[in-house]
């Protein structure tokens, strides 16, 4: 019986064709899915963590600075002021490298949460989208037509029923487009993690492409993830704009 | 306090490097913006397209990934370029080009942007009453659009030279000896980063404080003649 040379499989060509004729090996990148779906995982557990506490940290904030509350505006114009004129490298830095050069801080009971490279991210994080996020939802309280204040004013309202009911909820659905753009900035942002040794989606593409000693690889992965993730962000706030701002919307005839 | 002034020449040689590589990333942005609005305003079709994915695909990726994506993946790409051409040998990127030539990249898309609406807010009136009167096309743009271009594109690009300030920041991932870079190396040697990096973060705000001045001058300078309410 003649041998008959077995005709290589669909698999085995798109393989060939992976490491030899391409320039990017996809076949290794979907060989190490684990990995990128940790880097997955941290990105998004820290961005998000980091904009739920930064939000509500901000709303009090906005409502400070957007009332001109003596002493407190200008402690909190200061503090939006360095946090949106630094890099958040830097301020990562500082908290990660920085705050163990006192001896205070290295015997205190927080140093165990201060050393670790997750908690200084996910605080340096919160603080800065925090500044960012005052001054966005500052300008939608500002822009709460003041005919409304004063409208909840005559109906007895309280200031503090009448930010609850009248203002807040009218500025922050104002502040929805500005704030997606926040988000975006956010998760872009969060790429300084992995400096600080934090295995996010660039951490991922960094270690494979040690690994392998690649150029290319672990970064396109990492690109094209994250471009996905600024996809599902923006159809998100579209769905999210369409509920909210559903008044809004022009009356269809 | 003495190790800050010890290390005061190399945190200012590191803090104009890291002017040095804004400025010459700012005029490369300005330039791709201006060629990527002209793109997306112009009739031809493979214009439209090449300036949109251009703007698109650049505004999606973080910064960091497309810079180490170009520093080393750019450096291979030359190499192999090199190799099979034979037209050059070893060639090495170093970081500054590759800082200055990302930031400009990425911050050409945002600019893009940013002239693309001044440019639509000019009223197209002005623009065809001076044709009407007969001016040629280039004195059309020196008289007419570039002066209110100019005015129009201001706050967006003072925001966008804001942003891009920070993000050199970054290029210190490289190894570009920079304000970050020089103040982990002097933090580093004398045990005292809080300090270091404190200083480095206040170069920054001061750095930005004088853009703040330096953008309302021009602000103003090219607003003269307009009433605001």
């Amino acid at each position: 019986m003649a041998e008959t040379e077995r005709s290589p499989g669909l698999l085995e060509v798109i393989e060939q064709f992976s490491e030899e004729a391409s320039p990017i090996d996809f076949i290794l990148i979907l060989e190490h899915w684990p990995l990128f779906l940790e880097g997955i995982w941290h990105t998004v557990v820290l961005v998000v963590l980091a904009l739920i506490i930064g939000g509500i940290l901000s709303i009090p904030l906005a409502v400070i600075r957007a009332n001109r509350t003596p002493v407190l505006n200008q402690i909190v114009f200061g503090y939006v002021y360095v946090f949106r004129g630094t890099p958040l490298l830097v301020q990562l830095y500082l908290i990660y490298h920085g705050l163990g050069q006192f001896d205070f801080i290295r015997e205190s009971f927080l140093w165990p949460v201060l050393r670790d490279a997750w908690w200084c991210t996910i605080i340096a994080f919160v603080l800065n989208t925090a500044a960012y996020t005052t001054e966005i939802f500052r300008g939608a309280i500002e822009a709460v037509p003041y005919g409304e204040v004063e409208a909840a004013k005559s109906c007895g309202m309280s200031p503090l029923t009448t930010n609850r009911r009248v203002v807040l909820p009218n500025a922050l659905r104002r502040a929805l487009p500005a704030y997606s753009n926040e988000v975006i900035f956010m998760l872009h942002g969060s790429v300084v993690a992995s400096t600080v040794t934090i295995v996010d989606i660039l951490g991922a593409g960094r270690i494979l492409n040690s690994k392998y000693y690649l150029a290319y690889e672990g970064f396109i992965a990492a690109a094209i993830l994250y471009m996905i993730l600024v996809y599902f962000i923006t159809r998100g706030f579209r769905v999210w704009e369409k509920h909210w701002h559903a008044h809004l919307r022009p009356r269809e005839a | 306090m003495d190790d800050v002034v010890a290390y005061l020449p190399s945190i200012l040689g590191g803090t104009w490097i890291t002017i040095l590589v804004a400025l010459c990333s700012v005029v490369l942005a300005v330039l791709l913006g201006l060629l990527g609005a002209w793109g997306k305003l112009s009739g031809s079709k493979v214009a439209n397209k090449v300036a949109g994915a251009y703007t698109t695909v650049v505004r999606g990726i973080p910064d960091l990934v497309l810079m180490l994506l170009l520093f080393y993946g750019g450096q291979q790409l030359l190499n192999d370029l090199g190799e099979a051409t034979g037209w050059w040998t070893y060639l090495e990127i170093n970081q500054f080009t590759a800082g200055v030539f990302t930031i400009g990249f990425i911050f050409g898309a945002y600019m893009t942007e940013t002239f693309r609406g001044a440019y639509m807010a000019i009223p197209r009136g002005q623009v065809e009453a001076a044709v009407a009167s007969g001016m040629s096309p280039k004195l059309v743009f020196t008289r007419v659009v570039w002066p209110q271009l100019v005015r129009y594109a201001l706050p967006s690009f003072g925001n966008n030279w804001l942003v891009l300030l920070k993000t050199t920041a970054l290029v210190s991932v490289l190894g570009l000896h920079e304000l970050v870079w020089e103040a982990s190396v002097a933090g580093r040697s004398t045990r005292q980063l809080f300090t270091f990096y404190f200083v480095a973060l206040m170069i920054y705000l001061v750095l930005t404080a004088i853009s703040d001045v330096g953008l309302r001058w021009l602000d103003r300078k090219y607003s003269a003649g307009v009433r605001r309410a």
